[in-house]
Order: C-alpha cells, then sequence, then structure tokens
C-alpha cells in the first residue's frame, strides 16, 4: 500500500464529504415552507418575521447560506435546534454514541454468527446444510426491519415475556437492563446482516476452494482443516471486508427504524422526530453526521483491504 | 425470450420466484374483484374478530376486513415500487452508459460523485427528499427512485465500460455517428440484460423501502390500504389482536421474497459469469 494511494483515498473522502454537504444543504433548505413561519407559526406579524428570518440568515442568498453553515459545522458548531432552542451537536453525538453502541454489538453478533454459517453452507454445498443456510438468509434479506421487529417482538416480547419490548436503559446506568434492552434492536439490525453476509461468505468460498492452488494443496496431501482454514478462508473473507462496510449503509438506514420502533435514543431517531418537527439544522447535521460516519467507514474498509492484500495496486 | 423462460423455470430459485411473482401480480390485477368486503366499510360490530370462516384473516380496530384491505393494498405496495424502481433504473442507465461512453476525466468525475452520493443510505435519502417534498405516496415513489439512481449508474456503467470496448461500438465511431445514437442505438441495448436482473431484485428492495416510508408514517397517508402503513396502524393492537400485525407484515416479506428469488433465477440464466 502506496502512501500515494493513502493520500489519494483522502483527498477523495474529502471530496466525497463536501458533495454530501452540499447535496443535504439543497435538499433541506429547498423547503416548501417558510422556516420562519414554521418557527412563528401562520399568525405572525410581518416585522417578526421578519426579523426571524434575519436572525436566521435566511435573507441572505443560497450560496452565502451555505458557506456560513458550512463554516459552523467545520469548526463543531451545526447552529440551534427550532425544536428546543439548544445547540444540534452535542445532543446529536450523543445520540450517534448510542446508535454506535448498537451498530458495534449487531456487527458482532453477525461475525459470530456469519462466518460459521457461510463456511458450513460452502463445506456442505448442495447438501440440507446449505438448503438451510440458503432459505434462511433468503428470509432474512427479504424482511424489512419494521417487520422483523414486529416479528421478535410478537414472540420474545409479548407470548414468552422474556425481554422488554421498548424503551432503553443507558449501559453506565444498569449494565444488566441495559443489555436486556439492547437485546432486540441488534438481533432486529443484525439478522438482514448475517443473511447478506452468510451469503457472501458461502458464494466467496465455494469459487476459492474451486481454485487451482486449492486443488494443488489437497494433492499434497494437506489436511481438510489446513486447506480450508490457512488456503481458502483467507482469500475468501478479504472481498467480505468489502462487503461488510457496504453494510454499514444498510446498518445506518435500519437503525433509523429500530430505533424508531424500540424507541431507542440513538440518531436514526433522533433524525425521524427533526423531520416530523421540520427542525431544519437537527435534519441538516442529523443527515450530515450519518453519511460522514458511513464514508469513514468505507474509507477504513478500503484502507484495510489494501493493507491486507498487497496485489491491489490503485494508480 | 421463451428460451429464458423455460430456463428459468429448470432452477428451483427460478420456477418459486416466478410462480410468486406471478401470483402477486393477479392479486395487483384481480386483488379488488376478489375482495369479499368493501376495504374502507367500518362496522363497529366486527370489530377486532380474530381470523374466522366470515373474515379470514380477522378484522382491524374499525372493523374492517383484512383480507380485503390486503388485496386492494397490493397496488398501492407492488405498483408503486415498481413504478419507483423503473423510474430510478432509467435515470441510473442513462447516467452510467452517458459515463461510460465518455470515458477519461468526465467518467471519473462522474462516478467519483456517484459515490459521494451513495455514502448517504438509501432510507437517508429518501427520508430527505420526502421531508422536501411532503409526505405522500407520489413523493416516496420520487424519493426511492432518486435514492436508487446512484447504484443502477454505478452497476449500468461497468457493464457498459464492457461494451464500450467491443468492435461493434468502435465501428459506430469510426462511421461518424452521432453520441446519441451510439449511446441509445449501440450500447444501451446491449447493457440490458444485467440492467434487468439487478432492478429484478432492486424491486424487492423498494417494495421494503416504499412501506419502511409508509411505515414511518411517511408515505402513504390514511386511510389507504398500504401494507406498511396498515403495519404501523396495528402496531398500537399488537398485544391482543396480533393478527392485525402479522398479515400485512408476511404480505410484505412474501413479495421481497418474490422478487429476489426472481431476480437471482434471471441472474443465473442472463448471466452465468458471475
Amino acid at each position: 500500500m502506496s502512501p500515494a494511494y493513502v493520500l489519494k483515498r483522502i483527498a477523495l473522502i474529502c471530496y466525497t464529504l463536501f458533495v454530501v454537504s452540499l447535496i443535504v444543504f439543497a435538499i433541506t433548505q429547498i423547503l416548501p415552507a417558510d422556516a420562519a413561519v414554521m418557527l412563528l407559526g401562520e399568525n405572525a406579524t410581518q416585522e417578526a418575521l421578519a426579523a426571524v428570518r434575519e436572525r436566521l440568515g435566511l435573507d441572505a442568498p443560497l450560496w452565502q447560506q451555505y458557506l456560513h453553515w458550512l463554516g459552523g459545522v467545520v469548526q463543531g458548531d451545526f447552529g440551534t435546534s427550532m425544536r428546543t432552542g439548544q445547540p444540534v451537536g452535542p445532543a446529536l453525538f450523543e445520540a450517534l454514541g448510542r446508535s454506535l453502541l448498537l451498530a458495534l454489538f449487531s456487527i458482532l453478533l453477525m461475525l459470530a454468527l456469519a462466518l460459521p454459517l457461510g463456511i458450513v453452507a460452502a463445506i456442505r454445498r448442495g447438501r440440507i446444510a446449505d438448503l438451510v443456510v440458503g432459505v434462511i438468509s433468503y428470509i432474512g434479506v427479504s424482511l424489512p426491519e419494521f417487520v422483523t421487529a414486529t416479528l421478535l417482538v410478537l414472540v420474545l416480547a409479548d407470548w414468552l415475556q422474556w425481554l422488554p419490548a421498548t424503551g432503553y436503559v443507558p449501559l453506565t446506568e444498569n449494565f444488566g437492563r441495559g443489555l436486556l434492552h439492547l437485546v432486540l434492536p441488534v438481533l432486529t439490525v443484525s439478522l438482514i446482516l448475517i443473511a447478506h453476509v452468510s451469503r457472501m461468505v458461502r458464494s466467496e468460498l465455494v469459487d476459492v476452494l474451486h481454485t487451482d492452488y486449492i486443488r494443488a494443496a489437497r494433492l499434497k496431501g494437506l489436511s481438510n482443516r489446513t486447506v480450508l482454514f490457512k488456503h481458502g478462508l483467507r482469500n475468501a473473507l478479504l472481498p467480505t471486508i468489502t462487503i461488510v462496510a457496504l453494510d454499514i449503509g444498510y446498518l445506518l438506514g435500519g437503525v433509523i427504524v429500530v430505533e424508531e420502533i424500540f424507541a431507542l435514543p440513538g440518531i436514526g431517531r433522533q433524525l425521524i422526530v427533526a423531520i416530523q418537527s421540520r427542525d431544519l439544522p437537527s435534519v441538516q447535521a442529523g443527515a450530515l453526521i450519518m453519511a460522514t460516519t458511513y464514508a469513514i467507514a468505507n474509507f477504513l474498509a478500503d484502507i484495510a483491504y489494501a493493507w491486507l492484500d498487497r496485489r491491489i495496486q490503485y494508480d | 425470450m421463451t428460451e429464458t423462460f423455460r430456463r428459468m423455470l429448470r432452477s428451483p430459485q427460478g420456477a418459486l420466484g416466478l410462480l410468486i411473482v406471478g401470483l402477486i401480480l393477479l392479486v395487483v390485477i384481480l386483488g379488488p374483484a376478489l375482495a369479499p368486503y368493501n376495504p374502507d366499510t367500518m362496522a363497529p360490530l366486527q370489530r377486532y374478530k380474530p381470523p374466522s370462516a366470515q373474515f379470514w384473516l380477522g378484522t382491524d380496530q374499525y372493523g374492517r376486513d383484512i383480507l380485503s384491505r390486503l388485496l386492494n393494498g397490493a397496488r398501492a405496495t407492488v405498483v408503486l415500487a415498481l413504478i419507483a424502481t423503473g423510474l430510478g433504473t432509467l435515470a441510473g442507465a442513462m447516467i452510467g452508459t452517458v459515463s461510460a461512453y465518455l470515458g477519461g476525466r468526465a467518467d471519473e468525475a462522474i462516478m467519483r460523485t456517484i459515490d459521494a452520493v451513495m455514502s448517504i443510505p438509501s432510507l437517508l435519502m429518501a427520508l430527505l427528499i420526502v421531508n422536501l417534498l411532503g409526505k405522500s405516496s407520489l413523493n416516496a415513489v420520487l424519493a426511492i427512485a432518486i435514492a436508487f439512481t446512484p447504484g443502477m449508474a454505478r452497476v449500468t456503467r461497468s457493464v457498459a465500460l464492457a461494451v464500450r470496448k467491443q468492435d461493434y461500438v468502435n465501428a459506430a465511431i469510426a462511421r461518424g455517428e452521432s453520441a446519441g445514437f451510439i449511446v441509445w442505438r449501440e450500447m444501451l441495448p446491449n447493457v440490458v440484460a444485467p440492467i434487468i436482473v439487478e432492478m429484478t431484485i432492486r424491486v424487492a428492495f423498494a417494495v421494503m423501502l416504499f412501506a419502511t416510508l409508509s411505515f414511518l408514517g411517511l408515505g402513504a397517508q390514511p386511510p389507504a390500504s398500504e401494507w406498511g402503513l396498515m403495519v404501523a396502524e396495528a402496531r398500537r393492537f399488537m398485544h391482543l389482536s396480533p393478527w392485525m400485525i402479522l398479515w400485512p407484515s408476511l404480505a410484505v416479506a412474501l413479495v421481497a421474497i418474490g422478487f429476489n428469488l426472481l431476480g437471482d433465477g434471471l441472474r443465473d440464466v442472463l448471466n452465468p459469469r458471475t
């Protein structure tokens, strides 16, 4: 991995963030409704409206508004929430922390289950185990998060009464109960990931097991275990890293729905609340933070991939 | 065409996918005619009825027959998802093909921008656009189409790049054909097969996305019998009347599974390499 490659990726991520900020600003600022009217209500006087517009900088040309907003964002100032009157940044980053916790647990669970499932399916290709894994992953990929969540709540919380249906308890406050509240959201989010990644691992491994070097390793008389783990899996897992990084996009989208359903106060829930109450600065900041998280995850995955697979030479 | 069809039927995925999607399309066309009751008629005496011989799938909080609502809602759910995918695919295919045709710096600039746009998760993108346009089914369709465009552009471009190198495209350039002619008549027809595969799989995703938007209250609005909306409305009653939330959930899942199977079956038949 050459320094030039890393530099190029860093330049790309800067460009990505620039485009994202432009899109987010464009989509949110060209609202059909007037932000000043939204803030003061329909009956506000013209003078009051004009004053608010001036305070929010809404009377300036769009490009000036954009530069002003971007300038603030770069310095960590995301503006003031129209709903609460509080600065947007701190509240959203606190929420992001809770979302990342949910994402982290989901990825860990996914890795713990998807790899073995994919490997078993690949080794037992065409047998019952393969079919079972295939059917499960099909169902997992095809269930929207709100359906999975509904079914899980129905069975685990409602009928069996094993888990709390909604709500959130900080881990620092009560670790056990906090974890218990996280189980259903984590299960919901990870199901789709497990389904996707186990399918990916299976198909990569099946391809790898048909290559000449695997045949050579077998002909050398190496044990099945050595062939599979030292020769096969290593090469099959490389493309999987990219898939996992791309799945973080799904994950962030999924987190929005899952947090809404389970009343988990993460960034997705904040975003929905902001959208429903038309709280412009919060929508902008929330969207920007989520997209940035995704862009950084992709960047790290690319770097890891290039580092692990020295054959890759991007120019 | 018939050959493709026959080969689809030979793989278990393709056959099952064709069967499910065929059934769904039948429901889309005939749904309202098959429904035993009016989907919007409220019957105060028949509220919260569990599934029975009279109401096969039970009734909801207003005494409306759930089977009738599902049959009627198929149009709202499936057709709109199809339209959204079609629009997104069309826009993406145009951008991807043009980008591959231009090549060089223009291609690089377009693709880096597409990559940047794709770092906004599609649900988030759809939410932002609905936020801009206002909540309604039509806006949700537009939002999904726009959210799908960059992904389709990327897929199309990678296929189109391979086509771009073919001799018949070089021949057309040598003949002095216009750029529009080359993109439309020489390149697009040859990138269609992989795009159709990608599109079929995306329909599954569009159904899920559309239902999710409605579920969040940002797509179809009451009293529509869109399935995601039905799930959202039934949530309050799920403890006592779980069937109300179960059926529309399963309906969404079935449609998504059907289109996923069909897409995978098509992929095996149309481009066996991947």
